[in-house]
């Protein structure tokens, strides 16, 4: 009976999934219509299929089709609620970690973030004077008890029913309560006009990638949920060379770093997974394994990086590199 | 309207400062106008370029316009709970003084707003506030406060003002038509019958009832959206009434100070008495010494419990290299100053409590910023930051600029208001019963006599 249900779920997702392929193809295909007409470019002679609006095949050559990044098909009400059935988590081992910050720059690439701006950062943490110092990637933690969204006027920045925590940017009006709030100093906001390409300004807004960006509110890490409506992995797990992400998700209790897909609960209970700050009671969705054993010395995210960013970590480097 | 012969005497002699502004209070505001034109230019580049010309940033978020927020609203609530006290318990001194302070809430709680406007990122965005509103935000709460707060203190002003609405229609005054047709209508046709003078006297009564409870929540709800969050040095149980008496006091410092001006501007010195200065002394010397409690309290329970994250701010604020002589000055001259300048009958005198009044303001500015800035400049997780500007938080020109902007303007109300009603109130004035002891000079300051300066 239960099986029965989710494939009547599973079916009418997938229509309403064909439906909106569908429309949004419709979209593509008028658009290259009306581009093909005033840029007069020659024909390759290659035809690809297209379903027009009418449901008719209809063939056209691939010179009059222009690519477009994904666009945002999902309404606001969906961008809300959330993946059904979902529950995203993370895993992040700091074992791991030589802060080869390949996870920054292609979460900047994605959301078409300028290089000052880190939605996910690399801290060097120090907990106290003998303690080692380790690498501490940082995202959203998006928390299920989060401060921000309890403290916001507008109901800008909400909790969906698949875990995230997320922004309208439409909607915020820029009174930085969140980022007050927020324990984790997680969020920042556009002091100026957000520097990006014309063609990403004018895009349709969608929470769940944060783009495009918008002068006076306030943006965070989002987990990419549109890379998960995919079946894609966020994109700075993909890109992390030593595999310290784990993504997945909980009721499925699966979380893979694209090497290797573990059991949540077996990882946590293995490595002594803890989450940052328990104390504060915010409940993250982030869980962090600690750095035993590790894979690098801490040196090896800091000989190599360029002076600027050496600058930030000088001050619990310096003594490290001394003695050795 | 019918006076009695004190009051007549009291109307005749305002009568000149509200007939005629004067070229000195037209050259002051001309100068108010112009800083607040300069404010103007300060407030439409932060809209153009976006509040990257602030020197807020991500670490910290709210800077001098929080700040000055906090500082004007609670100028406010100070004024309507102690013009609350003065006309609920009848205080027999207090009448004098009732309009000043209701002058401060009404101009404070327009001026204090128009600074957390400034710290809003998107101005074209701000009726989401009540298009999308979420009750669980404590800045909702403190939206529908203020607003009701405004609403409430309007009516407190205008129904101690109907009476002398009515002194000034009756009396023909030497101005424009257009403002004694003003006048006319704001008096809503009182004549002083025994039913309407029942009817204003319930509706003062009540508004007091309701004007004093109604600044204890709502100060209570601007500390909450400090104290609401989990920051080191404002997730606090205190705040709420810590916020209370430091308004109060602040209060208090800018109702002296006030006075001070007026009497000298308007040689009021039968009305605004010495007394009044000793009385209210009193008062700043009482709340100095409760605000120093609740600061002692404060600082020394984060202190004593030194757990990490509180410890990191203690040791902001005490560190010279940081806060340590702001702290300093805000602890010294912002509370035992005041209780020493009070205390001391020598220096009891109105030029005295008044420098005292004056300094403890800007100390209790202070205060404030040391509130909120060093918390915000202390993350839980080590900033790690390139960029300077992010880590240390410093006031840029704009920001000074409709800081200014925001004084002028409460100053400009001030001396507008000063010209369009009589800053003592007329028709509400009681005699002192000891008027005759004008020349027993040798009498203690605390005396009610009249002592022209």
């Amino acid at each position: 009976m239960k099986q029965e249900e989710i494939n009547e779920k599973g079916r009418r997702d997938f229509i309403k999934t064909a439906a909106i392929a569908t429309i949004a193809t419709a979209a593509c295909g008028s658009l290259a219509c009306s581009c093909s007409s005033k840029n007069e470019v020659a024909a390759t002679g290659q035809k690809i299929k297209l379903l027009s609006p009418d449901g008719e095949i209809v063939e056209i050559d691939s010179a009059y089709l222009n690519h477009h990044e994904n666009m945002a098909v999902l309404s606001q009400h969906e961008q809300r609620l959330g993946i059904a059935g979902k529950k995203f988590i993370m895993v992040v081992d700091l074992a791991r970690c030589k802060n080869a910050r390949k996870c920054i720059t292609a979460c900047q690439k994605h959301h078409y973030r300028p290089e000052e701006t880190e939605w996910l950062t690399v801290k060097l943490m120090k907990d106290s004077d003998k303690a080692a110092p380790y690498w501490f990637p940082k995202q959203c933690f998006h928390c299920d008890n989060p401060p921000c969204v309890k403290v916001c006027p507008v109901d800008a920045t909400f909790k969906r029913q698949d875990g995230l925590v997320l922004i309208d940017n439409d909607r915020c009006i820029g009174c930085k309560f969140c980022m007050a709030a927020c324990p984790y100093s997680t969020r920042v906001f556009n002091w100026d006009e957000p520097d990006m390409p014309f063609n990403i300004k004018n895009m349709a807004y969608s929470a769940e990638t944060g783009v495009p960006a918008k002068v006076g509110t306030v943006e965070k890490c989002d987990f990419c949920p549109d890379r998960s409506r995919e079946g894609l992995l966020p994109p700075c797990v993909e890109a992390c060379p030593n595999g310290v992400f784990y993504f997945g998700d909980e009721n499925e209790d699966t979380v893979t770093n694209g090497e290797e897909t573990v059991s949540f609960t077996q990882l946590i209970k293995d490595r002594a997974g803890y989450r940052f700050l328990e104390e504060l009671g915010t409940k993250p969705r982030v869980y962090y394994l600690p750095p035993k054993d590790r894979q690098f010395p801490v040196e090896r995210g800091y000989d190599d990086l360029p002076d600027k960013l050496k600058e930030r970590f000088k001050d619990i480097m310096e003594p490290v590199t001394k003695k050795s | 309207m019918e006076l009695n012969k004190y009051q007549q005497e009291a109307f005749n002699y305002q009568r000149p400062n509200i007939e005629k502004f004067g070229k000195r209070n037209m050259l002051w505001v001309i100068f108010f106008l112009l800083w607040i034109l300069v404010g103007g230019y300060a407030l439409y580049l932060q809209i153009a370029k976006g509040h990257v010309v602030t020197g807020m940033r991500d670490n910290v978020v709210w800077g001098l316009f929080i700040v000055n927020f906090i500082f004007f609203i609670g100028l406010s609530y100070a004024g309507a709970i102690i013009a609350g006290l003065l006309h609920l318990f009848k205080v027999p001194w207090g009448k004098p003084i009732v309009r000043l302070a209701q002058m401060m809430t009404m101009i404070s709680v327009i001026v204090g707003p128009i600074f957390i406007l400034l710290c809003v990122g998107r101005f074209d965005r701000l009726h989401h506030l009540f298009m999308y509103p979420r009750i669980q935000s404590p800045l909702t709460w403190d939206v529908i406060a203020v607003l009701t707060f405004f609403v409430g203190s309007a009516l407190f002003l205008y129904m101690s003002l109907v009476k002398d609405f009515a002194v000034y229609r009756d009396a023909k005054l030497n101005v424009p038509r257009w403002r004694q047709k003003l006048y006319k209508f704001m008096a809503i046709g009182y004549r002083g019958t025994a039913s309407q003078k029942r009817h204003l006297i319930i509706s003062q009564n009540l508004l007091a009832i309701i004007m004093i409870p109604l600044s204890i929540i709502v100060s209570s709800i601007l500390s909450w959206i400090f104290g609401m969050t989990l920051r080191p040095g404002w997730h606090s149980t205190i705040f709420g009434p810590y916020f209370v008496l430091g308004a109060l006091y602040s209060g208090c410092g800018v109702l002296i100070v006030a006075m001070w001006v007026y009497r000298k501007m308007y040689k009021l010195e039968n009305y605004f008495t010495n007394k009044h200065f000793t009385n209210l002394g009193y008062g700043m010397m009482v709340l100095a010494a409760a605000y120093g409690y609740f600061t002692f309290s404060e600082y020394f329970t984060d202190w004593f419990g030194s757990a990490k994250w509180d410890s990191e701010v203690i040791n902001k604020l005490f560190n010279p290299a940081e806060y340590g002589w702001w702290s300093l000055f805000a602890n010294f001259v912002g509370i035992l100053i005041p209780i020493f300048i009070v205390a001391i009958p020598k220096t009891r005198k109105p030029g005295w409590i008044t420098l005292a009044a004056f300094f403890m303001v800007i100390a209790l500015w202070v205060k404030r910023y040391l509130i909120i800035v060093p918390t915000l400049e202390t993350p839980a997780l080590p900033m790690q930051e390139t960029r300077i500007e992010y880590v240390k938080y410093s006031a840029t020109w704009p920001e000074w600029a409709l800081t200014f902007a925001g004084i002028a303007t409460f100053f400009l109300f001030f001396t507008v208001m000063s010209k369009f009603v009589t800053v003592v109130p007329v028709s509400g004035l009681e005699e002192p019963e000891h008027q005759h002891n004008h020349h027993h000079e040798h009498l203690p300051a605390t005396n009610e006599n009249v002592q022209p300066a």
